[in-house]
């Protein structure tokens, strides 16, 4: 029975296990999440911000986009310059969610998620790594991201 | 080891899964570099120069600890007069006397409480860094060279797994980086290969001489991961793993990293 309540106590302590997931199946159509996580619209400057603040989103660790100001971007994700014009709000949505549901594999960290993590840091076993409006505030910030046409 | 493995079956049998990572761990021998070839210059050009590398204060201080000694016992001299040529660069090893897989701070250690009447040293104290440093220098130019048979075998098998597992709330393996995206940019910093042969290094951002455990606790909380404690049996059993990854790449402690 002590072994048992210790085991009990190991695995407790090594995984986020929460009662819900953020993101439910049915929010999900294909790669994408077409509607919104909150009621409020995103934010395209909210989302500037997030993208590369290093206390909330810090994307740029990994993504640049062209004309930030924000210097040494990362490469290990793909430019995100014309992200807009590749990819539709929900496809987006997802990617940033929890990608991993549709390519496990990834290295695209899931920031809108907290079920099957593993040795996650006390201080980070609560929450997602961002709230549902960061993510819309970014959804709205990524989505406005085209590149311009020279000719037109 | 016995208690290891059983830990490891029952975290794999609960329903919260670690995810692992096709383990297509090794870079081909001739890919493998060293963390000094994504440094700068002027990084490179710090750690060359034996008067400019901040590390040579411990392995300065690491040589006179080595001659000194405490009260009535023997000094590490007094036991290796020949010095320790080349001894570094084949650890982490089992114990003899143990059984256990050891790094060169838990041999040093071994030497302290066996043979010299003395306490362990703390991880990160300036004594056992300066030691750990003293002596790692002397197989610059050698090549890693460990042995991951017989006994050594399931530790190994322990540091490939935490090699490959995806872990803390980024949910991120040691793999995808370092295996997958050596070579990229992470902002400013250049994704290394992820291999030990320069610890212990003097790192710009500790201002300070650091073991590789360090490094590695550094890497885990990166990833918002719970880093394990400092001399953990797991910890020692990556090290292992990073040693036999990098099998063949000259050891060159003190490096200076970023
Ligand atoms: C650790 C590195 C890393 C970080 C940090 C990161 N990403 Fe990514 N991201 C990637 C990688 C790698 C891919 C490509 C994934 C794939 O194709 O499997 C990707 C893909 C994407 C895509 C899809 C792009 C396309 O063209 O298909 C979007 C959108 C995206 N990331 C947004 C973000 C946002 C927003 C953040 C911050 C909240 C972020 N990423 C943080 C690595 C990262
Ligand atoms: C999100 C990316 C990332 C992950 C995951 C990661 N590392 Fe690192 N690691 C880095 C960066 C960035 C550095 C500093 C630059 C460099 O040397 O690669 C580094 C440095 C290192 C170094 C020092 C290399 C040198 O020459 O100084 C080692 C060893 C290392 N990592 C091993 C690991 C191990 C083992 C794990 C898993 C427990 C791990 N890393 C997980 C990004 C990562």
């Amino acid at each position: 029975m002590r072994l048992v309540q210790l085991i009990g106590a190991l695995v407790l302590a090594s995984c986020t296990e929460p009662q819900s997931r953020l993101v439910t199946p049915a929010q999900i159509v294909g790669d994408a999440i077409p509607s919104p996580l909150t009621e409020t619209a995103g934010s395209v400057p909210a989302g500037l911000s997030v993208f590369t603040d290093r206390e909330t989103g810090h994307c740029v660790l990994c993504h640049q986009v062209a004309g930030l100001a924000t210097e040494f971007q990362g490469n290990v994700g793909p430019d995100l310059s014309d992200v807009a014009a590749r990819l539709s709000a929900g496809q987006i949505r997802l990617r940033i969610a929890d990608y991993q549901i549709v390519r496990p594999g990834t290295l695209m960290p899931s920031y809108y998620r907290n079920h099957d993590l593993y040795q996650v840091a006390e201080a980070f076993q609560d929450d997602p790594v961002l709230s549902a409006q960061e993510v819309e505030d970014l959804v709205a910030y990524l989505s406005s991201l085209r590149i311009e046409d020279d000719d037109g | 080891m016995k208690h290891v493995g059983l830990g490891l079956v029952l975290i794999s049998m609960t329903a919260c899964s670690r995810t692992e990572i096709a383990p297509e761990t090794s870079i081909p021998q001739n890919e493998l570099q060293s963390g000094y070839a994504f440094l700068t210059a002027e990084t490179q050009a710090l750690q060359d120069d034996a008067f400019e590398n901040p590390g040579f204060l411990w392995v300065d201080r690491g040589e006179r600890l080595f001659q000194s000694v405490a009260s009535t016992e023997p000094s590490c001299l007094t036991c290796h007069e020949n010095g320790l040529d080349g001894v570094a660069a084949s650890f982490p090893k089992l114990d003899p006397e143990t059984g256990e897989l050891i790094n060169l701070e838990g041999r040093i250690n071994a030497c302290r409480t066996r043979h010299q009447g003395l306490p362990p040293l703390a991880y990160e104290s300036e004594d056992l860094l300066s030691l750990t440093a003293y002596i790692a220098h002397q197989s610059n130019g050698d090549p890693i060279s460990v042995d991951v048979s017989g006994d050594a075998a399931p530790y190994y098998e322990l540091g490939l797994d935490y090699f490959i597992t995806r872990r803390g709330q980024f949910n991120l393996s040691c793999q995808q980086c370092h295996t997958e995206n050596w070579g990229k940019q992470l902002r400013g910093d250049t994704i290394s290969q992820g291999h030990g042969n320069g610890f212990p290094a003097y790192r710009l951002e500790w201002q300070s001489l650091g073991s590789l455990q360090r490094r590695l606790r550094d890497c885990d909380t990166g990833v918002r991961a719970e880093p394990l404690p400092y001399g953990d049996p797991t910890y020692v059993a990556v090290e292992l793993f990073l040693a036999a990854r990098a099998q063949g790449l000259e050891a060159e402690s003190p490096a200076v990293r970023r």
